[in-house]
């Protein structure tokens, strides 16, 4: 496999050129090349969304998109949340709302949180639980989850 | 006394703020120089023979560096390990790569080892295998029939083990009885599908003679112990760690071949190695729970006095035993007394090999089946005498003044108060109300059920005379020079937040704050010994034995405050982590001025070792048995099957609770997988022995719109086992919560004559059940 494509992508707002195997999935760029481990795989078949990332603001599986799909795009993945200030209102919310337990589907499931509330500032229960079927947590059963996302949502809609 | 501050208060995990940064390190996320990249070939078949195997193209391949087929270890590797005891047991030799014959889809035959993973996968589609294809036998049953294809060639049936446990004259309670009830169980097998999947980097350094094997492990000192034997390899030249783990839910409660072939690979190259488990192999060739079957016989007077039950049963072992296969019977029978006082107990299980991955703790291990037979029964029972199932309950309860209770399985129950977790659980639904609510649906053709599981569970693993490889725990508290406290527990918490409950024991007992001490497992470096974690033991055995630790602590601290403050111990108090000289406040000295006088060591008391540590080995002198009232609600669908959970409310009572938040945590993940076998997950392989449920598309995992909005409550009754009164919460929703869904579900459809459905409870089989019509 020696053919290689160039791609320029925007990750965490840092733009980055590299030279990769057409096959090679996003999900490897991440984690193998930029070495940003804190996007998961969790089934390879786009199932569980332990990998979730936002590609140009849509949260998208990176376990099914090739590297050279995301060529031109914006990505951002679990390690641009944070900033200096602190955690992010969803991150902060997971902690105290107890979201998470082995924390392996957690970025996956925070990304797919910040979608949620991107579309929809104030979910209801069963729109929140709708909206994260894409991403499976085997640990907390959810609710703790479901409480995470109401009190990120009353918190960002509180910081605009 | 030190007053208690964070026990028994949400505190929130410490663990966390890496989780939710996505910057801790799960085994795929440690960046090694020079790793090497292993893929496994897996057999597509249940049962065949091996002719030959050609990797020369494979080996030609650029960037490949070795492939390595089962005959080129030979008996260099010893057999994967079986730790469980059973004088009837078969074990089959186990190989870390199968040697002639295959006898599961997904068995690995060869090993890639490339420079980089694409490579490895590429490697392995130019391998090939000469398969015969043997007969083989997938139906548990079947293979216990005369006649069936053997799944081991060497013994002349498929059984592996015999168990029996019990007491009591079945005959006598037979002809006692006004009623005799049976049912057949079917409780099928389970993925245990922790989302990170197992994974495992060796490496090997030749000349420090060392081997370090990071693994997604629940049991880094046991899998050290075991690699060495497995290995040949000297247990102190070895080295695992478990970094952060992404679940376990007893799966990873094991040692696989995966680790000990990666060790090899390791010491073979003279250098590091790499194995992450896809999803599919994951499906194939991580363990599986549950694959019981069997049928209960109730005797009962028509009061509804119960006087004697059997269960006599089958397990579906799969091909080979891993490390607790056989162990999981045992853990079904004694607990088949439930809640009850029942005189005359019968337990019998019978193993049997099938062409399949093997069966194993996953998350509740051998109870959830316990309690599904009898929490069934009593609804069966209940139906039969036409008794609510809540009056059957009632009527054969153990009493709270009957513990210690003697079970007729042999078992001791620490202590408990069954009708306090059912009373409150009533109150909560509105018990009566929903009767006539029921009543009421039913007239207009719609049908509502109740369901009751009234559980009780063995956990805290346990005492070491009941486990194949020692049931204590280690814990080492050690304060240095700055006060700043260290803990070391031989548990290996992969979710559980253990970095966070032990914290909260150390600072009350210790009267450091929280953010002083930290709390460091999975490394067979770091922590001296150990067993890990399984069994709903983190706390009970493994914070008891920290909470030990801190007591010896204490004692040292007040013996070198005394020394410093120029008085006798007994003239001391110890208050917020200050030592006072009664009556005189103004005279004290901190835990940390203590800890830096042990360090400094010039005013200690004659004879006195320097230092502030202490290690304790926890034995337990029994289990603990939590227990609680599981109430299910649902609404049936009749025209589609559909099951919509109404409400779901949980009474649990795991005894004095830690930290709440990771208590709710514990029970709302259990129950979520309790309601995945009870509704919606089945492993399927066909009768050939092919995987049918090979990806998560195929095996349905609860997601968050499967779950029902759940309302908890508490009791907290003591275990008198621990001086800390805690019991465990890891396996309480998985283990009570299946028989609520599965007995609301039958009483929803009792109008049609049912009696009984077999999980999950699929549309499907929903809808063939009432298409008799109602009666």
């Amino acid at each position: 496999m020696a053919n290689k494509t160039k791609i320029e992508v925007t990750v965490n707002g840092v733009s980055r050129a590299a030279e990769v195997e057409p096959r090679l999935l996003l999900v490897h760029y991440l984690r193998d090349v930029l070495a940003l481990t804190g996007t998961h795989i969790g089934c390879e078949t786009s199932l569980c969304g332990a990998c979730t990332v936002m590609v140009d603001g849509a949260a998208v599986k990176s376990c099914t998109l090739l590297a050279v799909q995301a060529d031109g795009c914006e990505v951002r993945t679990i390690e641009s949340l944070a900033t200096d200030e602190g955690l992010h209102p969803i991150q902060e919310a997971f902690w105290e709302c107890h979201g998470l337990q082995c924390g392996f589907c957690t970025p996956g499931m925070i990304i797919a949180t910040q979608q949620l509330l991107q579309e929809n500032p104030s979910p209801s229960e069963d729109e929140i639980r709708h909206g994260l079927e894409g991403n499976i947590c085997r640990c907390t059963g959810y609710k703790h989850i479901v409480d995470a996302v109401q009190q990120a949502a009353e918190q960002m809609k509180a910081g605009t | 006394m030190p007053v208690s501050k964070l026990v028994g208060t949400k505190v929130k995990r410490r663990e966390d703020p890496r989780l939710v940064q996505g910057l801790s390190h799960y085994v795929d996320d440690l960046r090694m120089a020079d790793v090497m990249h292993v893929a496994l070939l897996r057999s597509p078949h249940a049962h065949a023979r091996i002719n030959g195997i050609n990797t020369d193209a494979a080996v030609a391949l650029p960037g490949v560096v070795s492939v390595t087929t089962g005959a080129d270890i030979g008996d260099s590797v010893g057999s994967v390990p079986c730790a469980a005891a059973n004088p009837t047991l078969r074990t089959p030799p186990y190989p870390v790569l199968a040697q002639e014959v295959v006898r599961h889809v997904g068995e690995p035959v060869a090993a890639v080892v490339a420079e980089d993973s694409y490579t490895a996968r590429d490697a392995l589609d130019l391998i090939e295998v000469d398969y015969e294809p043997l007969p083989a036998v997938s139906d548990l049953e079947k293979a216990l029939e005369a006649g069936s294809p053997l799944v081991h060639s060497q013994w002349d049936s498929n059984q592996a083990f015999t168990f029996e446990c019990g007491t009591g004259d079945m005959d006598k309670a037979r002809a006692e009885a006004d009623v005799i009830v049976k049912q057949k169980f079917i409780h099928q097998r389970l993925a245990p599908i922790p989302v990170e999947t197992r994974g495992v980097v060796a490496r090997y350094f030749p000349g420090e003679d060392e081997l370090t094997v990071w693994s997604s492990t629940q049991i880094p000192h046991l899998l050290r112990a075991m690699l060495a034997l497995v290995l040949g390899f000297p247990e102190h030249r070895i080295r695992i760690i478990a970094p952060e783990v992404g679940g376990g839910f007893g799966c990873k409660l094991n040692v696989y071949r995966e680790e000990a072939l990666l060790a090899h690979l390791a010491m073979k190259l003279k250098g590091t190695v790499k194995w992450i488990e896809g999803r599919r192999e994951n499906l194939q060739a991580t363990i599986h729970g549950r694959g019981q079957v069997g049928t209960v016989e109730a005797a009962v007077k028509k009061d509804g006095t119960i006087l004697g039950v059997t269960y006599d049963s089958l397990l579906d072992t799969g091909a080979y035993h891993q490390l607790l296969t056989p162990g999981m019977p045992p853990l079904t029978g004694l607990m088949i007394s439930g809640s009850y006082k029942i005189p005359t107990l019968k337990f019998t299980s019978t193993g049997g090999f099938t062409n399949k991955i093997a069966t194993d703790a996953y998350r509740g291990a051998g109870r959830p089946e316990a309690t599904l037979v009898i929490e069934r029964t009593m609804d069966l029972i209940a139906r039969e005498l036409d008794m609510d199932p809540v009056e059957i309950r009632r009527k054969n309860f153990a009493q709270p003044d009957d513990f210690p209770l003697s079970v007729a399985t042999g078992l001791a129950y620490d202590s408990g108060n069954y009708q306090a977790a059912l009373d409150k659980a009533l109150e909560m639904v509105g018990y009566e109300d929903l009767r006539a609510e029921q009543e009421r649906l039913r007239r207009e053709g719609r049908y509502m059920g109740i369901g009751f599981s009234t559980y009780v569970e063995i956990c805290a693993m346990g005492p070491s005379a009941a486990l194949p490889a020692g049931g204590w725990e280690s814990g080492t508290v050690r304060l240095d020079f700055t006060g700043k406290t260290t803990v070391l527990t031989g548990v290996s918490p992969h979710g559980q937040g253990e970095e966070t409950t032990f914290a909260q024991i150390v600072s009350d007992e210790l009267g450091v704050p929280i953010e002083d001490v930290a709390v460091l497992h999975g490394d067979t470096a770091v922590v001296p010994n150990g067993i890990g974690t399984f069994g709903s033991r983190g706390i009970s055995v493994g914070g008891t034995a920290v909470y030990m630790a801190t007591q010896k602590v204490r004692e040292k601290a007040e013996a070198i405050a005394a020394n410093v403050l120029e008085c006798s111990t007994d003239d001391l108090e110890f208050e917020d982590g200050k030592f006072s000289v009664k009556g005189v406040p103004d005279k004290g000295i901190t835990i940390q001025e203590v800890a830096l006088q042990a360090h400094v060591a010039t005013k200690l008391p004659a004879g006195m070792e320097p230092g502030l540590q202490a290690t304790s080995v926890f034995e337990p002198s029994n289990f603990t048995f939590p227990f609680g009232t599981h109430i299910c609600v649902v609404e049936v669908d009749t025209q589609s099957g559909e099951v919509n959970i109404l409400r779901y409310i949980a009474v649990d009572d795991c005894g004095k609770v830690i930290n709440p938040m990771i208590v709710d945590g514990q029970v709302q993940g259990g129950i979520a997988q309790g309601l995945g076998q009870a509704l919606l997950e089945e492993v399927v392989y066909d009768e050939d022995g092919q995987l049918v449920t090979g990806s998560l598309m195929d095996y349905a995992v609860a997601r968050a719109e499967d779950l029902p909005t759940l309302e908890f409550a508490r009791t907290e009754t003591p275990s008198p086992v621990n001086p800390m009164g805690v019991k465990g919460v890891g396996e309480a929703g998985t283990i009570g919560s299946t028989p609520s869904i599965v007995n609301a579900v039958v009483d929803a459809l009792a109008p049609f004559g049912v009696t009984h459905i077999d999980m999950p409870l699929k549309p499907e089989k929903i809808w063939r059940l009432c298409q008799g019509g109602a009666k």
